[in-house]
């Protein structure tokens, strides 16, 4: 084996973080990108939905914080495809990607914002299962990966909590509030445990991620912690969890849930969910809405410079 | 203050909160629809300001007249001809042109605007003006740079920015009329004579556009009547998505 490569394995090995200068294997390069890639496209392609309730918030508080909510996400986006230029990919790449169907995104955002109760069950658990997922990445072996989650978590816990508070307005509110929550995580509920991927007897990528320590515990684990600490959350503001198989395991000392309809699962990653071809459309439309805009930006620039150079 | 002015100051802050409500809303439609994700960002980070100073004069208002009316009440329980914006706020966004163009020209008169606001015997309308001036100077500093960018970009930008200003322009002459009740107001030493502030802004603007190689419009045609009620039919369409909510279920919290 060569030295690089050792070198690799043991900072590995000692929970040294790989930096952007270090020497890397391709493939755990490509890994990385893939995962940042698809973690920027996320929080990008994540504002449609949430965008979908801007001009309809019921308050301007209501407004205030689903506008602000969203500009972290676009924020966190920003972030993360800097960190993931490291890698040596451009973000006009990495966007290329996607709009060629090569990058994913949380399947998640393929689902539509019908009502105003959808709003407070993505910051609630969207943000909620995001979060779970980011602070076990936190540790992540690729420094600025790991740095960006730092960041990147305490504004989600923020998102998830307002979430949380908007969704308990509503449970205890009118009756028909009441039902437009409940019906929301209906909706919700199970495409939210699916964004942690499959079980992991099934998951393509896990075995080698752990191993690079790229991805520090399985889907199943960090799946199941979002469902225990979730569930009591709901009992607590009167909604309940449309799983007729959930219930309390004491031996175990977490929830037991029904079965994941994973051919759901596979048809929305595939591309074929209830909104995967409008989300990509609208990046697609805003792009090329705004060629004319970027090329001008740029031949202004280009001239001011020659200005300075004469 | 004389006590007689005070349903007149609460009509006040009720319209200058709908200048910044309805920019707010509009602004916040290019909310995932900018033209790259930084400018996404920013045009959201104006329309929070817009909303924030619309909140803060909803409020005074709602204070003053001490009839148990919220901020949202004001917002979202009056209809198209109880809304007193100017119409220029209203406009649909049309392209990025048109969306700068009119930002530019609403910052260069808040400027001047809340720069004299600043004086008011209000302490609380001076006190809002000196937050509005921090933000819009920021703003001015954004909308000027777009302009000299697209002016001076490439011929499309520059074709699009010059028919954004050439739509625009018949929408200025309302900033600067003042109403008989303003007018009391004004007198009283609490708001801003708007009319006095013309000659500048037009200077003000000018001087921007003719460094964006653009041509100052040559457009008759003007309009007005926001502060009136009288508005174009596009404020319908936008309270209608804005207020629908509360307009579906009426008496609710959210």
């Amino acid at each position: 084996m060569d030295s690089l490569q050792a070198s690799f394995d043991e900072k590995i090995a000692n929970e040294q973080r790989i930096e952007p200068k270090d020497w890397m294997p391709d493939a755990f390069r490509k890994t990385v990108l893939r995962q940042m890639s698809q973690h920027a496209h996320s929080e990008v392609i994540g504002m449609q939905p949430e965008g979908n309730w801007i001009t309809r918030a019921p308050t301007l508080h209501r407004k205030v914080i689903l506008l602000a909510k969203i500009q972290d996400e676009g924020g966190h986006g920003l972030y993360l495809y800097s960190a993931a230029e490291t890698l040596g990919t451009s973000r006009e790449e990495m966007v290329q990607a996607l709009h060629d169907g090569k990058a994913k995104y949380a399947s998640i955002f393929n689902y539509p914002a019908l009502t105003w109760a959808d709003i407070g069950m993505i910051g609630w658990l969207v943000d909620g299962a995001a979060i779970v997922n980011q602070v076990s990445l936190q540790r992540t072996s690729y420094g600025p990966y790991s740095r960006a989650m730092i960041r990147i978590c305490k504004e989600e816990s923020f998102h998830q909590r307002q979430g949380y508070e908007a969704t308990m307005v509503l449970a205890r509110g009118s009756a028909e509030q009441k039902a437009m929550a409940q019906d929301a995580l209906d909706r919700w509920w199970w495409p939210a445990l699916m964004m942690f991927g499959p079980h992991d007897t099934d998951s393509a990528h896990t075995g080698q991620s752990m191993k690079w320590k790229l991805k520090r515990e399985s889907n199943d684990v960090l799946r199941q912690r979002f469902v225990d600490q979730t569930v009591p959350q709901a009992e607590f503001i009167g909604l309940k969890i449309p799983d007729p198989e959930l219930r309390w395991n004491e031996d175990r000392g977490s929830y037991d849930f029904g079965p994941i309809d994973w051919d759901e699962f596979m048809r929305v990653i595939a591309g074929d969910g209830p909104c995967n071809r409008q989300r990509l459309a609208h990046h697609v439309r805003a792009q090329q809405d705004g060629q004319w805009v970027r090329d001008a930006m740029h031949a202004y620039e280009t001239k001011r410079q020659a200005r300075e150079v004469a | 203050m004389d006590a007689e002015l005070k349903p007149a100051l609460i009509e006040y802050c009720i319209a200058l909160g709908d200048d910044s409500v309805i920019l707010g809303h509009r602004l916040s439609e290019w909310c995932r629809n900018g033209p790259f994700l930084e400018e996404d960002l920013a045009l959201t980070n104006v329309s929070l300001d817009f909303i924030g100073r619309a909140r803060m004069l909803y409020s005074h208002a709602a204070e003053l007249e001490g009839a148990g009316r919220s901020e949202d009440d004001i917002a979202y329980l009056r209809d198209c001809r109880e809304y007193r914006n100017l119409l220029i706020h209203e406009l649909p966004n049309g392209d990025f042109a048109f969306t700068m163009a009119r930002q530019f020209m609403i910052d260069v008169y808040d400027m001047a605007f809340f720069t004299e606001l600043m004086q008011s015997q209000e302490p609380t309308l001076a006190a809002i003006a000196a937050k509005a001036v921090k933000e819009s100077r920021y703003h001015l500093r954004r909308s000027e740079d777009w302009i000299k960018r697209l002016g001076d970009g490439t011929e499309v930008s520059h074709e699009r920015v010059q028919a954004a200003f050439n739509q625009l322009w018949g929408y200025v002459n309302e900033m600067f009329s003042v109403s008989e009740q303003e007018q009391l107001l004004i007198d009283a030493g609490v708001a801003v004579d708007r009319s006095a502030l013309q000659q500048n802004w037009h200077t003000a603007v000018q001087a921007v556009m003719l460094e964006a190689t653009l041509e100052t419009p040559d457009e008759d045609w003007t309009i007005s009547g926001g502060r009136e009620g009288i508005h174009t039919e596009h404020l319908g369409y936008l309270l209608a998505e804005m207020q629908f909510l509360q307009r579906a279920y009426p008496g609710q919290k959210w």
